[in-house]
């Protein structure tokens, strides 16, 4: 997958966050104002989003959030909980959908077509726009028919040797191709947390989607999966979009080109990762950094 | 309120040791334990006695009817005594005089048995099955016409009950079934063996019959399959159909709200009603077969549903909604989520319920009466649409005849119901076991 690389970010995972955070320079938007600050746009975006609500039965859950996707680019939301992150995140491949009383407004652009709208077929698009949940949620089949079952709906193999190409690259992509590859007719769920989480990856990325949404992928690995699956992202961002939602702000400048910062259903702060872990624009992004927050 | 609490060390430090409090009070604990423990057991040993005294009585009742007695005749087959003229013709080999045979071979047999009255007490000995039992023999082997042959004929129901032991010799001949003189008979006939008991094939090949020697039970169970194939094969679709729908796609509004509280609803009106229902609609207004268990399948299908529906709903939300999740993640239309992950995680729920629902099927027989099943019917059912009973009807038949020997019967018949029950349920079991290893 040829894709030219029209954004230049500073690979963040060399700046060392191992050293907590230290912010030298003072915010300077005050904690009350509530409009995003910094660099929302990216030249030629995968998605671009334009005033995007959701309300839950009425409630609002975030409001009037602008936010591109670059290509090639992983970009990180984090935030307090219930700030908003994982709704945004399901916005983008249609998944709140399956949320009975949400609604969404505004506009998500991808490939100059709306993706928020009725019209919208959310299969093709699902398949455009991969995702990774939470929680490892392996199909409880065989780790074969965990990976297969992509590809089979969509067509994406002509034969047999075509499906276990797809299968095993997607296995070795996801670095779990050496575990599993003599038990592939076992359970995949009898597979350790990691793996499954791994699993769930390779699952996804079988389908070749062009980004793909990972709401906090490790939040339930121990420190050596989740340097894996960290490892693993920033491969997969050679040929994919990543929209990673996280609570860990080590994982977020680690892996991540962009860092966006959302604060009770608002867009706080947008900008490269380095800059907002070093010189955060607003004073909300401070605190929460910094570990001021609450 | 005086004293403030000045310290937590205070406080607690004026108090006893909460070890000696909780031992003080701990042997009563222990025994409010144990009393709760042996309620439970107790309602178990409580079920457990109905239950054997269910079992023993239908079981001791009903086991001898796998036995029957036999009589032993050296019957002659002679042209004039079946009054026929040509053995070749098939026509007069049916309508010969096999009765005639038969009496005039026990007649050979007690020359003494000269009046009227005895004759008849003597021939009432055999069943009217041995008639019909010579002319398929006959018919069978046409080259037995002109020599005698030796048989072994089921007896009538009263000797089958005396070799049984269920008639008492000892009551006063008036109010015994088998009079004095036949028991003479009986006895010579035992002492030449001549009578003896054999396991009783006939009960499970033959319909009913008003003879209890006769009546078998093959064409209640005909009846019972072909009604269940029916209720299954309606039924099972149907209500998975309907739950998914409601389930996975039907919009929240108030239609949906009053098609839910009417599936509720329906599970609990009572089943003469869908009987009622079936006759006014399939028999009625369709005009459907009377007594077809194509029309009793209908009915109890209306029946199941609701339990079936319920069932299977209550399957599907268990599914966790991550599979769906990730089947949906990854651009899995909604019919290929349910097809593909959420079905197969939710049919052992959904068999549960099915083999409930036609468990009570089986055992229905209320609506059944309505819809005319409860018919005398002989033939043992070929296909849904001939006239059938079924195992329920059947022992409600026989439990209301006033022959001693349909008593054995109807518990045998019970019994042939349990085991069908049983091995229903057996087969749910391998069935659910086979789905839940399917990953």
């Amino acid at each position: 997958m040829e894709q030219t690389e029209d954004i230049k970010f500073t690979n963040a995972k060399k700046a060392s966050i191992d050293d907590p955070v230290e912010v030298k320079h003072r915010a300077t938007v005050s904690r009350e104002d509530r409009s995003t600050v910094g660099e929302i746009r990216v030249d030629s975006p995968r998605m671009s989003c334009t005033d995007v609500n959701v309300y839950y039965s009425g409630q609002r859950a975030i409001k009037d959030i602008n936010l591109d996707i670059g290509n090639n680019e992983i970009i990180a939301m984090i935030g307090p909980s219930g700030c908003g992150k994982t709704t945004f995140l399901r916005c983008l491949n249609r998944m709140n959908d399956t949320i009975k009383g949400c609604e969404v407004t505004g506009s998500i652009m991808m490939d100059d077509y709306e993706i928020n709208s009725r019209e919208i077929d959310v299969v093709p698009l699902r398949a455009q726009v991969g995702m990774v949940f939470q929680k490892p949620n392996p199909f409880p089949k065989s780790i074969w028919e965990n990976i297969a079952f992509g590809p089979r709906i969509h067509g994406l193999a002509q034969d047999k040797t075509e499906l276990e190409e797809i299968v095993v690259t997607s296995l070795q992509k996801a670095g779990l191709w050496d575990e599993v590859k003599d038990r592939l007719d076992q359970p995949g769920t009898g597979l350790s947390g990691g793996q499954q989480q791994r699993l769930c990856i390779a699952r996804t990325i079988a389908v070749n989607p062009e980004v793909i949404l990972m709401d906090e992928p490790c939040s339930a690995l121990d420190p050596i999966a989740t340097a894996v699956v960290e490892d693993l992202m920033d491969q997969l961002r050679e040929n994919f979009s990543i929209a990673i939602v996280t609570h860990s702000m080590q994982q977020a400048a680690r892996v991540s080109q962009r860092t966006a910062y959302f604060h009770l259903g608002d867009l706080i702060e947008v900008g490269i990762t380095e800059e907002v872990f070093t010189k955060p624009k607003h004073q909300l992004t401070e605190d929460y950094i910094t570990g001021r927050f609450g | 309120m005086s004293k403030k609490a000045s310290s937590y060390d205070d406080f607690f430090a004026s108090r006893p040791r909460t070890i000696d409090l909780v031992k003080k009070g701990l042997a009563k604990r222990r025994a409010r334990e144990k009393r709760f423990q042996l309620y439970g057991k107790l309602a178990i040993i409580l079920g457990l006695i109905f239950l054997l005294t269910l079992f023993t009585s239908i079981v001791g009742n009903g086991y001898t009817a796998f036995m029957q007695t036999y009589v032993k005749l050296d019957i002659s087959l002679d042209v004039d005594a079946l009054a026929i003229d040509d053995p070749d013709n098939i026509q007069q080999l049916s309508t010969a005089n096999y009765g005639g045979a038969v009496k005039a071979a026990l007649r050979t047999m007690f020359p003494e048995v000269k009046s009227r009255s005895d004759k008849r007490a003597l021939y009432s000995l055999i069943s009217t099955g041995a008639t019909y039992q010579l002319r398929d023999r006959v018919i069978r082997q046409p080259e037995l016409i002109g020599q005698s042959i030796t048989v072994w004929v089921p007896a009538a129901d009263d000797l089958d009950m005396l070799m049984k032991g269920k008639i008492d010799r000892d009551v006063v001949q008036a109010d015994r079934r088998m009079k004095d003189n036949q028991l003479v008979w009986v006895d010579k006939l035992i002492s030449e063996e001549r009578i003896k008991k054999r396991f009783n094939t006939g009960f499970f090949t033959s319909g009913d019959s008003r003879d209890p020697e006769l009546a078998g039970i093959r064409g209640a169970v005909m009846g019972s399959l072909l009604t269940l194939i029916v209720t299954l094969a309606l039924s099972f679709p149907i209500g998975v159909a309907a739950a998914v729908y409601l389930e996975e796609f039907a919009p929240q509004n108030k239609l949906t709200d009053v098609i839910e509280v009417n599936i509720n609803n329906l599970a609990a009106v009572p089943s003469i009603v869908f009987g009622l229902l079936g006759l006014a609609v399939f028999i009625n207004f369709f005009g459907m077969p009377r007594s077809a268990p194509v029309v009793g399948g209908l009915v109890l299908t209306l029946m199941t549903l609701p339990t079936i529906i319920i069932a299977s709903r209550a399957a599907l939300k268990s599914v966790p909604p991550s599979i769906r999740e990730a089947a949906l993640g990854i651009g899995a239309s909604p019919m290929q989520t349910i097809i593909y992950h959420v079905l197969p995680l939710a049919m052992p729920g959904m068999l549960t319920g099915t083999i409930i629902g036609m468990a009570q099927a089986l055992g229905e027989s209320a609506p059944l009466l309505m819809i005319g099943m409860v018919a005398f019917i002989v033939d043992v059912p070929g296909n849904i649409f001939d006239p059938a009973t079924v195992l329920p009807v059947q022992i409600y038949l026989w439990a209301d005849s006033p022959e001693r020997a349909f008593v054995e019967r109807t518990s045998a018949a019970i019994m042939i119901l349990l085991a069908f029950l049983i091995t229903m349920n057996a087969l749910a079991v391998i069935l659910r076991k086979r789905f839940e290893r399917r990953w």
